[in-house]
C-alpha cells in the first residue's frame, strides 16, 4: 500500500516538474518568440493562413475574438455532422459501420466540439476510421486549441497596460494546435504504439481465439494517435467504448502512467505559462499552489477511501489487501485508479480507466467535487479561465479589505466585471442543481420516463444523477454509469447543459479580461493588494470552497455523504 | 484636533428615532432597493402564510410555536437591518439639525441703491447677486463674498472653533458662510447662492441622506451580494426535489431558515449603514463630503499634494542664529537686530527678540519712546526703526538690503553674502541687518517642522500614498525642508499652474491625486484633483471646485480624509468576508437538521452536537439575526485602519474577519442552542 502512495506522489512531482518547462515553452509560443520552433512550424502555418485568407497580424478586440471563436466552432460542428451522418459510405470504413442517426450525430458532434466527449456510441461499432480521425480526433484537436486560444487572449489582456487590441484569435488558435498539441500528441502516440496500442488504417477487426477457446472479434484502427490527443487535450473521449479501461487503449501500467501524465500536463503547464508570459512567476506559483492544495486534498481523500476498501466487505470478514477493487482493472490497482479518477475529473478530461460508479462513496463524492470546482488545473485553457473568475471575486473582496476599491494587476474591478464574474460563477451550480432537481423530481414522482434511469436506489441513485449533470456542466464527459442515460431526457438536458457550460465560461472571462484591459492602468504601491501573495492565495481558496464547494453541500449530503455515513 | 462632543452610538433619542424609521422601511417598495434583505422579507411573508395555514389546520409543517418563532426571528432580522441604516441616518440627521439651527431666519440688511441705503429683509428672500451689509453683532444671513471691508467673524457655529477669523474683500479669504457672526467692523457682501441652495443647505441634504446615491463600489458589491443570494436561491429551491427523492420531506420553515442564514444578510443589512457612517465620520472630522463617492475615492488616493505652510511647517518661521559680519561684535549685531525688531509684531520679529534674550539682551533696558518704526512693505521688503539719536536700523531680504547699501555708495561685504547663501541652502531664510549703511550681519530664520508630521508621512508611505510638498520657497530651501519632513517629493517656487501640471502628470500615470486649497487660483487644480478638499475659509470658487470642504481650515485634514476613505472600504470588505465565512457553520447547523428525520446517519454531520433539529434551525436563525445589531457599532465606527502594508493588512483582516467569521458562528450557535434547548 505504501508503495502505491509513494508512486502516486512521485508521479505527481514528476508531472509538475515537467509541466514547468512546458509552461515556459507555451509562453514563448504566445509571445511570438522566434527561434527553432518558428523555423519549423512557421512555414506550415503561413501556408494555412494563405489558403484560408487570414491575416494573422490583424489584431482583434475581445468581441472580435469571441466572434471568431464562435463562428469557427459553428463551422466545425457542421463538418462533424456531415461526416458522422455519412460515415457509412465515406472511405476508411473497413468494418462497415453504419452512418449515425441524426440525434446521435448531433449529440456526438456537440459533445466533441465542447471538449466534453460524452459518448453515447461505442467506437468499435459506431464510428468508421474516417469519422474517428476526421470528425472526432479533429474535434479533439481544435476544441482543445479553442480553449488554449481563449486562455491566450486572457493572458494577453492581463499583460496590457491599456489596450483594446489583443492579438489575433486564429493566430493563437493555430499555434496552439501546431506548436503545442500536435508535437506533444505525436511523441506520446509513438510511446503508446511502442507499448502495444494499435495504429492502423487498412485492416478492420481481427479475430482471436481466447484461452477459453472462444472466438472474439477485436477492433483495431488509428487508436494510438486518437488516445494521445484525447488525453493531452483533456478531451477524454475514448476510441473504444470502455475508454482507457480497454486493454488496447491502455494496455500496461506504463501506458496508464503516460496517459495520466498527459491528462495533467498541459493544464498544469498553462498556469506556469501565465507566469512566464506576464513575467510574474510568483503569481503563477500562487495559482499553482491553490490548485495543488485543492487537488491534493481531494486526491488524498480518494486514495485513502479506495485503499481502505469497502467497510461492508470488512464486516463480512473478507480481507481487502488491494483496497476496493470493484470495477477496477487488475493491471492498474486501486491506488492508480484513484489517481486517474481524480486527475480526469479535475481537468475536465473525462476518460476513465475504472468504473466510477463502483468507487467507494467518498471517492465518488470527491470526483464530483472535483468537477464542481472545475478549476483545479481544469481543462486545457478553460481551467485557467474558470480560476480567473475566482481570482476576480477574491480580488473584489480582498481589495476592499485593504482599504482600496478593488484592482487586479493595476485595473479596477467594477460593477460590469462583477456582474459577468458572478453570472459565470452562478452558472455551474445553476445547471447542475437544476438539472439534478428535475431528474430527482421525475424519479420521486415515479414518472414512467424515469422508470429505467437508475440501476441503484437510494443515495447512490441520487449520486448517479448528480454525477451526470456535474460531468456535463463541467464539460468532463465521464459518466458515473449505472445511469440509463441514452434516452430523450438525458440526451436533451445534458446537451443543453453542455453548450451553455462550454461557451458562457469562455465568453465571461474573455469579456472581463477585455474590459479590464481597456481600463486605465494604475501603478502598484505599498497600499495595493498583491495577487501573488500566499495570503491572497488563501483568500482565493476560501472563495472556491465557499462558492464552488459549499453550494453543493446539501446535494452532496444527500448523495455520497449520506451513502458514506450509512455504510 | 478639536472634535465636537461625540454623541454616544446608542443615544436614546437616536435609537427611538431609528426604531421608528426601521419599521417604516419595511415597506416592500423601499426594501426592493436592497435585494438581499428584500428576499428575506419575502421569506418572512411566506412564514406568515405558513403560520396562518397551521392555524387553519395544516399539520405537515410542524408546531405553530416553532413556525411562529421563525417568523418572528425573520421579522426581527429585517428590523435589525433597517435599524442599522436608520441609526446611521439618524446620526447624520442629528448632525444636520445642529447645522440647521444656524439656518433659522435671519434679518438681512439689503442694499437698495447706489447711495448705500438699505432695507431689512428676511434671509429667505435673498436672491443671488443681492448685496447686504453686516455690522458688528450681525448674523450673516446667507453665503456670499465680501466685496467691501474687512471683519472678524465668529465661525464657531459651523466649525466649532471659538477663535474668530478675519475675512476681507479681495484675496482668498473673502467668502463668508450664512449663520456665522460678525464680531467687529462692517462688510458688504454679495449673495452667491440661491436660498435653499446654499452650501450648508446642500450639505444638510447630503448628510440627511436625501440625495444619497449608491457609489460605484457599493453597486459592484451589491452585485456580488445579489449573486450570492441567487446561488442560495438555486440551492434552496432545488432542495425540495432532492428531499422528495430521498423521501425526507423538508419543512418550509427549515428551507427558508437555511436560505436566510446562507444569504449574506449581515453585510446586506449593514451595507448602506456603512456608507452613511463613512460620510458621517468625515463630518465628525469637520469635513463635508459632497458625495459618498468622494469619501470612497479618498481611500484610493495615491498622491497627496500638501502646502508647506500650515501643513508641514508651523505657519511661522523662527530666528535660530545670528551671524555677525567681519569686524562686528556678535553682541553688537544682536543688539541691533533686537532693537530693529522690538516694534515688529510679526511672528518672525518676535522670534528675533526672543532669540536675542537668550544672548543676555534685555528689551526693558531699551528706550524706544522717541523712535520711529518703519513697517515692512512689499516695495522695500525691509523693516526697522529710526532711533532718536539718528541711527537707522533696517533688517530685510538680502537683495533689498544690498540695494540700500550699494545705493549709499558702500561695498556689501562678500563674507555676509556667502553666509546668506549658506543659510538658504540649509533650508533657512536669511535676513540682513544694517545700522545706517554698515552691514552688521545676518539672521537665520528657520521653518519649524510640525512635531509628529514625519511619522504621519511615514504612515502615509506605508499606506502607499506619496506625499508632495508644495511651497513658494526656492528649490534649495524646499529640498531641505522636504528632507527634514520626510515628504517624497516637492514643488518649489510653485505657481498654481505648477500644481495643475503636477496633478495632470500624476494622473497621466494612472494615479489618483488629492489636494487641499483655498484660493480662487486653486480652483482649477481642485477641480482637476480626484479628491479636492477646499477650506471653508476659501473662496466660493474653490469650494465649488472641490468635492469636500474642511470646516476647520486645517491643512493636515487631507491625511485624515484618506484614512476615512480606507476605513469605509475596509469595513465593507471585512463585513462581507465575515458574512460569507459565517456560512460554513450555518451549513453544518442546518443541513443535518434538514434531513435528520429521514436519514439518521447524517447526524454525524451535526458536529456542533446541537440538541434537536428545531433547536439547530432556531439557533442558526437567532444567531443570524442578532449578529446584525452586534455589528452595528463596528459598521458605524468603521474597522480601524493600520498602515502596515497591503499584504499584512489582508492577512490580519482575513484572520480576524475570515477565520473569525468561520469560528464565531460555531461558538455562537452552540451557545444559543444550549439556551434554546432548555425551552424546547
Amino acid at each position: 500500500m505504501n508503495t502505491e502512495i509513494l508512486s502516486i506522489l512521485l508521479f505527481f512531482v514528476v508531472t509538475a516538474a515537467l509541466s514547468y518547462p512546458l509552461g515556459r515553452y507555451i509562453a514563448g509560443v504566445y509571445s511570438g518568440r522566434g527561434g527553432l520552433v518558428d523555423r519549423i512550424f512557421g512555414p506550415i502555418e503561413q501556408v494555412m493562413f494563405r489558403l484560408s485568407g487570414i491575416d494573422p497580424k490583424r489584431e482583434m478586440n475581445w468581441q472580435e475574438h469571441l466572434k471568431a471563436l464562435l463562428t469557427i466552432n459553428m463551422i466545425w460542428f457542421l463538418w462533424a455532422m456531415f461526416v458522422l451522418l455519412n460515415q457509412g459510405w465515406l472511405p476508411w470504413n473497413p468494418d462497415g459501420n453504419p452512418s449515425m442517426t441524426p440525434d446521435l450525430a448531433f449529440n456526438t458532434a456537440i459533445s466533441f466540439i465542447v471538449n466534453c466527449n460524452l459518448q453515447h456510441y461505442s467506437g468499435e461499432t459506431g464510428a468508421s476510421y474516417f469519422s474517428q480521425i476526421f470528425a472526432l480526433m479533429f474535434l479533439q484537436f481544435v476544441s482543445a486549441g479553442t480553449g488554449l486560444a481563449a486562455g491566450a487572449v486572457v493572458f494577453n489582456a492581463m499583460r496590457q497596460r491599456t489596450a483594446v487590441q489583443l492579438g489575433n484569435f486564429y493566430d493563437y488558435f493555430l499555434k496552439s494546435c501546431t506548436r503545442i498539441l500536435l508535437p506533444i500528441s505525436f511523441v506520446a502516440a509513438l510511446f503508446l504504439i511502442a507499448d502495444g496500442v494499435p495504429m492502423n488504417l487498412a485492416e478492420g477487426k481481427d479475430t482471436i481465439v481466447t484461452l477459453q477457446g472462444d472466438t472474439v472479434q477485436v477492433s483495431r484502427g488509428p487508436v494510438a494517435g486518437f488516445v494521445a490527443i484525447k488525453q493531452a487535450g483533456t478531451n477524454g473521449g475514448g476510441y473504444y467504448g470502455t475508454n482507457s479501461a480497454h486493454p488496447l487503449e491502455n494496455p500496461t501500467v506504463w501506458t496508464n502512467l503516460l496517459e495520466n501524465f498527459l491528462i495533467l500536463l498541459i493544464p498544469m503547464a498553462f498556469v506556469f505559462a501565465l507566469g512566464f508570459y506576464l513575467k510574474k512567476q510568483r503569481l503563477a506559483w500562487m495559482i499553482f499552489g491553490v490548485m495543488t492544495a485543492g487537488f491534493l486534498i481531494i486526491l488524498g481523500t480518494t486514495v485513502w477511501s479506495e485503499l481502505r476498501g469497502n467497510p461492508a466487505i470488512d464486516q463480512l470478514g473478507l480481507a481487502q489487501t488491494s483496497g476496493s477493487m470493484e470495477g477496477k482493472e487488475l493491471r492498474f490497482g486501486a491506488g492508480l485508479s484513484a489517481l486517474w479518477s481524480i486527475s480526469t475529473t479535475a481537468t475536465s478530461n473525462g476518460s476513465v480507466n475504472a468504473m466510477h460508479d463502483s468507487f467507494t462513496p467518498l471517492a465518488g463524492g470527491m470526483q464530483m467535487l472535483d468537477m464542481m470546482i472545475n478549476s483545479l488545473y481544469g481543462g486545457v485553457g478553460v481551467g485557467f479561465l474558470n480560476f480567473y473568475v475566482f481570482i476576480i471575486l477574491a480580488t473584489f473582496i480582498g481589495g476592499l479589505m485593504v482599504g482600496r476599491t478593488p484592482e487586479l494587476l493595476g485595473k479596477k474591478v467594477e460593477a460590469r466585471e462583477m456582474k459577468i464574474a458572478m453570472l459565470v460563477a452562478l452558472l455551474h451550480p445553476f445547471l447542475i442543481l437544476l438539472g439534478t432537481a428535475i431528474a430527482a423530481f421525475y424519479t420521486a414522482q415515479g414518472h414512467p420516463m424515469a422508470a429505467n434511469w437508475l440501476n441503484n436506489p437510494g443515495f447512490h441513485g441520487f449520486s448517479e444523477m448528480l454525477y451526470e449533470f456535474t460531468s456535463a456542466s463541467a464539460n468532463n464527459g465521464s459518466g458515473f454509469e449505472g445511469l440509463g442515460d441514452n434516452n430523450t431526457f438525458w440526451n436533451i438536458s445534458t446537451g443543453l447543459v453542455l453548450i451553455l457550460s462550454r461557451y458562457l465560461p469562455i465568453i465571461g472571462p474573455v469579456a472581463i479580461a477585455g474590459l479590464l484591459a481597456e481600463k486605465k492602468y494604475i501603478p502598484e504601491s505599498a497600499g495595493t493588494l498583491r495577487p501573488d501573495s500566499a495570503t491572497f492565495g488563501t483568500l482565493v481558496f476560501a472563495v472556491i470552497v465557499i462558492i464552488a464547494a459549499l453550494s453543493f453541500f446539501p446535494a452532496l449530503t444527500l448523495g455520497p455523504i449520506a451513502e458514506f455515513l450509512s455504510l | 484636533m478639536k472634535h465636537k462632543k461625540s454623541t454616544p452610538l446608542f443615544a436614546p433619542e437616536l435609537v427611538r428615532e431609528a426604531v421608528r424609521e426601521a419599521l417604516i422601511k419595511l415597506d416592500p417598495r423601499r426594501m426592493w432597493r436592497n435585494p438581499v434583505m428584500f428576499t428575506v422579507e419575502i421569506g418572512t411573508f411566506v412564514m406568515l402564510a405558513v403560520c396562518i395555514l397551521i392555524l387553519a389546520g395544516d399539520t405537515t409543517q410542524g408546531s405553530f410555536g416553532y413556525n411562529f418563532s421563525i417568523f418572528v426571528l425573520l421579522f426581527l432580522t429585517l428590523v435589525f437591518a433597517n435599524f442599522a441604516e436608520s441609526l446611521a441616518e439618524a446620526r447624520g440627521k442629528a448632525q444636520a439639525a445642529s447645522l440647521r439651527k444656524t439656518r433659522e431666519e435671519t434679518p438681512a440688511k439689503v442694499i437698495m441703491d447706489e447711495m448705500g441705503s438699505y432695507a431689512l429683509r428676511s434671509s429667505n428672500e435673498l436672491k443671488k447677486g443681492d448685496r447686504f451689509v453686516c455690522e458688528t453683532g450681525d448674523l450673516i444671513p446667507a453665503d456670499g463674498e465680501i466685496i467691501e471691508g474687512i471683519a472678524t467673524i465668529d465661525e464657531s457655529a459651523i466649525t466649532g472653533e471659538s477663535a474668530p477669523v478675519i475675512r476681507e474683500a479681495g484675496g482668498d479669504k473673502s467668502s463668508v458662510t450664512g449663520g456665522t457672526k460678525v464680531l467687529s467692523d462692517r462688510i458688504v457682501v454679495e449673495v452667491t447662492t440661491l436660498p435653499g441652495e446654499s452650501f450648508l443647505d446642500k450639505m444638510i441634504a447630503l448628510v440627511e441622506g436625501a440625495s444619497r446615491q449608491k457609489t460605484p463600489n457599493e453597486i459592484a458589491l451589491n452585485i456580488l451580494l445579489a449573486g450570492f443570494t441567487l446561488v442560495f436561491i438555486i440551492v434552496c429551491t432545488t432542495l425540495p426535489a432532492f428531499a422528495q427523492y430521498a423521501s425526507t420531506p423538508v419543512t418550509i420553515a427549515a428551507l427558508i431558515s437555511l436560505f436566510v442564514c446562507l444569504i449574506p444578510t449581515t453585510i446586506g443589512g449593514l451595507l448602506s449603514a456603512i456608507g452613511i457612517a463613512g460620510m458621517d465620520r468625515a463630518l465628525r472630522a469637520n469635513v463635508i463630503a459632497k458625495s459618498g463617492k468622494a469619501v470612497e475615492t479618498a481611500g484610493d488616493v495615491d498622491t497627496l499634494l500638501l502646502d508647506k505652510t500650515g501643513t508641514i511647517t508651523i505657519g511661522n518661521r523662527k530666528a535660530t542664529h545670528f551671524y555677525a559680519a567681519p569686524g562686528v561684535e556678535q553682541a553688537e549685531l544682536i543688539r541691533a537686530a533686537a532693537i530693529g525688531s522690538m516694534a515688529d509684531e510679526t511672528p518672525e520679529g518676535k522670534s528675533i527678540v526672543e532669540l536675542a534674550r537668550q544672548f543676555q539682551f534685555n528689551p526693558a533696558a531699551i528706550n524706544l519712546e522717541e523712535a520711529r518704526f518703519v513697517k515692512f512693505t512689499a516695495e522695500t521688503r525691509s523693516s526697522g526703526v529710526d532711533l532718536s539719536n539718528g541711527v537707522r536700523i533696517r533688517k530685510g531680504a538680502f537683495d533689498a538690503i544690498k540695494n540700500i547699501v550699494e545705493k549709499a555708495g558702500c561695498q556689501f561685504p562678500e563674507e555676509v553674502a556667502v553666509e546668506v547663501k549658506g543659510i538658504a541652502a540649509n533650508g533657512g531664510t536669511p535676513l540682513v541687518v544694517i545700522e545706517n549703511e554698515r552691514v552688521m550681519g545676518s539672521i537665520e530664520l528657520q521653518d519649524i517642522i510640525k512635531p509628529g508630521i514625519r511619522e504621519r508621512f511615514e504612515r502615509l508611505r506605508k499606506m502607499g500614498v506619496k506625499t508632495v510638498m508644495v511651497t513658494g520657497d526656492n528649490p534649495l530651501t524646499a529640498r531641505f525642508i522636504a528632507e527634514q519632513a520626510g515628504v517624497d517629493d516637492f514643488i518649489a517656487e510653485a505657481k498654481p499652474e505648477d500644481k495643475m501640471a503636477y496633478i495632470r502628470a500624476e494622473q497621466g500615470q494612472g494615479k489618483l491625486v488629492a489636494m487641499m486649497g483655498d484660493g480662487t487660483n486653486d480652483a482649477p487644480a481642485l477641480a482637476q484633483a480626484d479628491v479636492g478638499v477646499a477650506m471653508n475659509s476659501g473662496t466660493a470658487a474653490a469650494k465649488e471646485a472641490g468635492n469636500m470642504v474642511d470646516l476647520d481650515n486645517d491643512p493636515t485634514k487631507l491625511i485624515e480624509v484618506v484614512e476615512i476613505g480606507k476605513q469605509l472600504l475596509m469595513t465593507r470588505g471585512t463585513l462581507t468576508t465575515f458574512s460569507i465565512a459565517n456560512d460554513v457553520a450555518k451549513y453544518f447547523a442546518i443541513v443535518p437538521a434538514l434531513f435528520a428525520a429521514g436519514i439518521p446517519a447524517l447526524d454525524t454531520l451535526n458536529i456542533m452536537r446541537l440538541s434537536s433539529p428545531e433547536s439547530a434551525i432556531l439557533s442558526a436563525v437567532i444567531f443570524n439575526a442578532i449578529i446584525i445589531p452586534l455589528l452595528v457599532p463596528l459598521a458605524l465606527r468603521g474597522v480601524s485602519y493600520r498602515p502596515i502594508g497591503a499584504s499584512a493588512l489582508l492577512r490580519r483582516n482575513l484572520l480576524v474577519y475570515g477565520l473569525g467569521g468561520v469560528v464565531a458562528p460555531f461558538v455562537g450557535i452552540k451557545m444559543i442552542d444550549l439556551v434554546v434547548g432548555i425551552f424546547l
